[in-house]
């Protein structure tokens, strides 16, 4: 744990934010390497059957066009090899692009038309006619297909604990609901781009590809084309948003590498928005909740069963009922996770997978729950407050959640709620208060850093992660700069390149955790490489000192008489250029004593319209317990860019299917609603102190993905405080508010 | 019926951050595409190609378009501001300032549009409430839900503008 000093913990302007507000940040469909060719990729219009005819000349006869690509003509050489495994392809057999003529899912990439500019290419992918033969039965809606659910390839939710069906059978209070939230999509700003290289003398490519971790693309391109890894360097210095959907490699990055190999030439594919809408999407689930209490409200049972959508090909599983084992105190616990394999694209996670699911059906659940025993919201979460992880009887690291209800309540102004529905308006609108509780993982995986200092006092430290947004860039900045005691202006961090050392992929909250660690490490790791070459340098101040004595300050460093010597100096003296450390860095085993989760509460202010059944969300407040903050400003944005989400995926996002034809009807940003300025007022942020010496040598549990859990529970609970009306499947649009 | 085949490229001059440039481009080329794509000015982003995202706002004559939505055939004779054109070399334009200093941003990939809607609306001196604010601005999408800080841009240029304290050397 650090205290408060120079860096860690101030709140500090992103060191990548002059490039941002000045266009000079680089995103993946900027580089244009000399005589790049474009890519444009041809989506299938059937859900399931295979192709029986392709028609290309048309585009193979406008000028510029150099090739179409289709599973006909893919080089011999990517089909040989089987293996398009990355590292978080879940069970089953990865996509394969232009494999053979089967069609597995409506969106599916089956030509890539490559020309000598972007318009030439999208004109000509637009002449490229496919036949298909179309077979019937598929399938792209869960509550239709119940009876397939299944457990093969499930990881298994905790063991069941007592008798949930006996305590629920002889309590007092007892509720049992429904949910279903549709699929989403990440949509990021930036759609997914390649540009790939191959090199034909070295046999390497060079590629630049947006990705959530550059050795997931790395692993994937050297799967395919059967190279050493080292011969694919994959380089992803800024990313226009990801939600998770970078944690995989997507389908552009295999044309614009196959096309390159094949054509010898740098080619560049980017996805058109709609075709954002062709890959990994949050799954549709449906939930059931059985809860059980006595009068007071003390919980007597606890069941949660969930079924998840999944492809046909993959079993993508992410982690839903679990939660409820885990939130509040309770002896009798039977929690229940099934997949329902569709014809779709996998799943993918998703801000908060699984989290955000789960915890939207059990703390809708906890509020039908509190109305059943005339309870008050926030006072039966404090009644069934868990001391410790009964799922895998371990205590908390740390856990200040009753802070957060504290603190947010008097925040929100929680006393001033009336627990009658329609019993407050402001003018012609209804107004209701609602609460939810959140919790995330705090993770810490493996990670590696490397420690640049030279002769001129500059520090460049390195590690092979990704900023997708999160402020990367800026917390390893500081982190580095108050580990090693030198002025911030002083320090380069660099990240998204394959070349440096290895980081985990970036996701599940566990980069601050990850990467912040192993950044702390190299830097005391430097420290004591420059004490050892100060103690020869300056022998007169260092010989007789120990580590421990002198002081790291100010690009200096200082013995206890105060002489203090730069490093700059230190490194000058000893006739070098520069010195280098890299390490590794791993969780410490005492945490596997530990549960180590982020917990939230959040509480909202809806506002609707009597009449129309318009919502507004005048006020949200999220207070959060994340362990040690970093840097204030960048962890707040998380957290109203988590709530943001919330209020999007309570009121507005949905993927509609057509299942006439196994498609997306709304596969645009006009139709597909996500939250826009007019949607977002007022968000206040409240971070609990929150100390933990074990969760890793930060303090730090990261933030990206608990802003969102909660949100749309505590929106759904507001709008039945306000309304009367429990609307149990998301988004709660103004129809299901007024039907 | 028979397809053309791809059309040949026309002239263009276009006058881009106080710039002209001349360029050979196919007819249809959007505004958008010319400039990330003909000029490498890529601090215009795409988002959509459709005009439903915001993230490739530019300023035309001071007032903010979708350059996604326009070809660049129809901008001659017209002074086009990218992103790129609104800091006076190391000066940061006040409302670029104020996104650093807010954190108005995560990814990035929006921001260049978000500055030029709002610097658009201070040019139409819009922005006297907070609805008109957020209804203003709802055009450009921020997937990373940075809105609440960018509503504090937008609000605080608001006030400046009132009280004259924005340098009109900035102002575009």
């Amino acid at each position: 744990m650090i205290a408060d000093t120079n860096y860690i913990g101030k709140s500090t302007r992103r060191v990548d934010g002059r490039k941002k507000v000045t266009g000079q940040a680089p995103y993946i469909a900027e580089f244009n390497p000399a005589d790049l060719v474009h890519g444009y990729i041809v989506n299938s219009t059937i859900a399931r059957g295979r192709i029986t005819a392709i028609h290309k000349d048309k585009a193979l006869n406008v000028p510029g066009v150099r090739e179409v690509f289709t599973h006909e003509n893919v080089p011999p050489e990517v089909k040989i090899n089987s293996d398009y495994t990355d590292p978080l392809a879940p069970p089953g057999s990865p996509f394969r692009p232009l494999y053979d003529d089967n069609i597995l899912y409506n969106g599916q990439p089956v030509a890539l038309v490559v020309a000598d500019t972007f318009e030439t290419a999208a004109y000509a992918a637009g002449l490229v006619k496919i036949e298909y033969e179309a077979e019937e039965g598929y399938e792209v809606d869960i509550r239709r297909n119940l009876e397939q659910a299944t457990h093969e390839d499930v990881p298994e939710p905790p063991e069941p604990r007592g008798n949930a069906a006996e305590a629920y059978d002889s309590s007092e209070v007892k509720i049992e609901t429904e949910y279903y939230q549709p699929r989403e999509y990440h949509n990021p700003m930036e759609t997914f781009a390649s540009v790939a290289s191959w090199n034909e003398e070295e046999g390497s490519f060079n590629i630049y590809d947006k990705i959530q971790g550059v050795s997931s693309s790395q692993g994937y391109i050297a799967g395919i084309f059967n190279l050493e890894k080292e011969k694919v360097r994959v380089i992803s210095p800024f990313i226009g948003g990801a939600f998770g959907s970078g944690l995989r490699p997507q389908y552009q990055l295999f044309f614009a590498a196959m096309a390159s190999k094949a054509l010898k030439l740098p080619v560049k594919v980017v996805m058109t928005r709609t075709q954002m809408f062709t890959f990994g999407h949050r799954p549709a689930c449906l939930q059931r909740v059985k809860l059980s209490a006595d009068k007071k409200g003390k919980l007597t049972s606890i069941r949660h069963e969930a079924f998840s959508e999944t492809s046909r090909f993959e079993k993508f599983n992410e982690t839903v009922v679990d939660w409820s084992g885990l939130m509040y105190q309770c002896e009798n616990v039977e929690l229940d996770y099934q997949l329902v394999p569709v014809d779709v694209y996998t799943p993918l996670d998703m801000r908060a997978p699984g989290g955000s699911t789960g915890m939207y059906a059990l703390e809708c659940a906890m509020d039908e729950l509190a109305v059943e025993a005339g309870v008050d919201p926030l006072e039966l979460r404090i009644i069934n407050y868990a001391e410790k992880d009964q799922n895998e009887d371990k205590p908390y690291s740390s856990k200040e959640l009753k802070a957060c209800y504290q603190r947010a309540a008097e925040k929100f102004g929680w006393q001033n709620r009336n627990a009658k529905s329609r019993s407050i308006k402001k003018g012609n609108e209804l107004v209701g208060y609602g609460m939810a509780s959140g919790v995330w993982e705090a993770m810490q995986q493996k990670s590696s850093a490397k420690a640049i200092l030279t002769s001129e006092g500059k520090l460049t430290v390195s590690s092979g992660t990704a900023d997708i947004g999160t402020g990367t860039y800026t917390i390893m900045s500081q982190i580095a700069a108050e580990m090693l005691g030198i002025s911030l202006e002083h320090v380069e961090f660099k990240l998204g390149d394959s070349t440096l050392p290895d980081a985990p992929i970036e996701g599940g909250s566990w980069t601050a955790s990850s990467v912040g660690s192993a950044v702390k490490l190299v830097c005391s790791a430097l420290q004591e490489k420059i004490f050892e070459l100060a103690t020869q340098t300056h022998p007169d101040i260092f010989e007789n000192k120990l580590f421990e004595d002198v002081v790291f300050d100010n690009g200096q460093i200082s013995g206890n008489s105060g002489t203090a010597v730069s490093f700059s100096e230190i490194i000058t003296a000893a006739g070098r250029k520069s010195l280098e450390v890299q390490v590794n860095s791993e969780p410490e085993d005492n945490r596997e004593n530990y549960s180590c989760y982020t917990h939230s509460c959040v509480m909202v202010e809806v506002n609707i319209d009597e009449d129309t059944g318009m919502i507004s969300i005048p006020k949200v407040v999220s207070a959060i317990a994340g362990g040690k903050i970093l840097n204030p400003k960048t962890a707040e944005s998380q957290i109203i860019g988590g709530v943001t989400w919330g209020i999007g995926m309570a009121l507005e996002e949905e993927g509609m299917m057509d299942s006439r034809n196994g498609r997306i009807m709304n596969a645009n940003l006009a139709e597909y609603h996500v939250a826009v300025h007019a949607d977002v007022k007022e968000i206040d942020v409240i971070f609990v102190e929150e100390q933990d010496d074990i969760v890793n040598p930060l303090g730090a549990k990261g933030l990206g993905e608990i802003g969102i859990v909660g949100v749309a529970a505590a929106i759904a609970n507001a709008v039945y405080n306000a309304t009367g009306k429990r609307v149990r499947d998301l988004p709660i649009t103004l129809d299901k508010v007024l039907e | 019926m028979e397809l053309p085949k791809h059309p040949d490229t026309s002239s263009v001059e276009l006058n881009v951050n106080g710039r002209n440039i001349e360029l050979s481009i196919a007819p249809w080329t959007t505004l958008l595409d010319a400039l990330g794509e003909h000029l490498q000015l890529n601090g215009t982003k795409k988002g959509c190609d459709h005009g439903q995202c915001g993230a490739c706002t530019v300023l035309v004559d001071g007032k903010h378009i979708n350059s996604c939505l326009t070809l660049a055939a129809m901008q001659t004779n017209k002074e086009i501001t990218t992103i790129e054109g609104l800091a006076q070399g190391e000066d940061l334009h006040p409302v670029q300032e104020a996104f650093i200093e807010h954190d108005a941003f995560q990814c990035g990939y929006c921001t260049p549009g978000q500055i030029c809607s709002t610097v658009g609306l201070l040019n139409m001196k819009k922005g006297k409430s907070p609805e008109e604010i957020r209804d203003l601005m709802s055009g450009n999408i921020c997937r990373c839900g940075a809105y609440a800080n960018i509503y504090k841009v937008v609000e605080e240029m608001v006030q400046k503008e009132t009280v004259g304290t924005t340098s009109k050397k900035n102002r575009v």
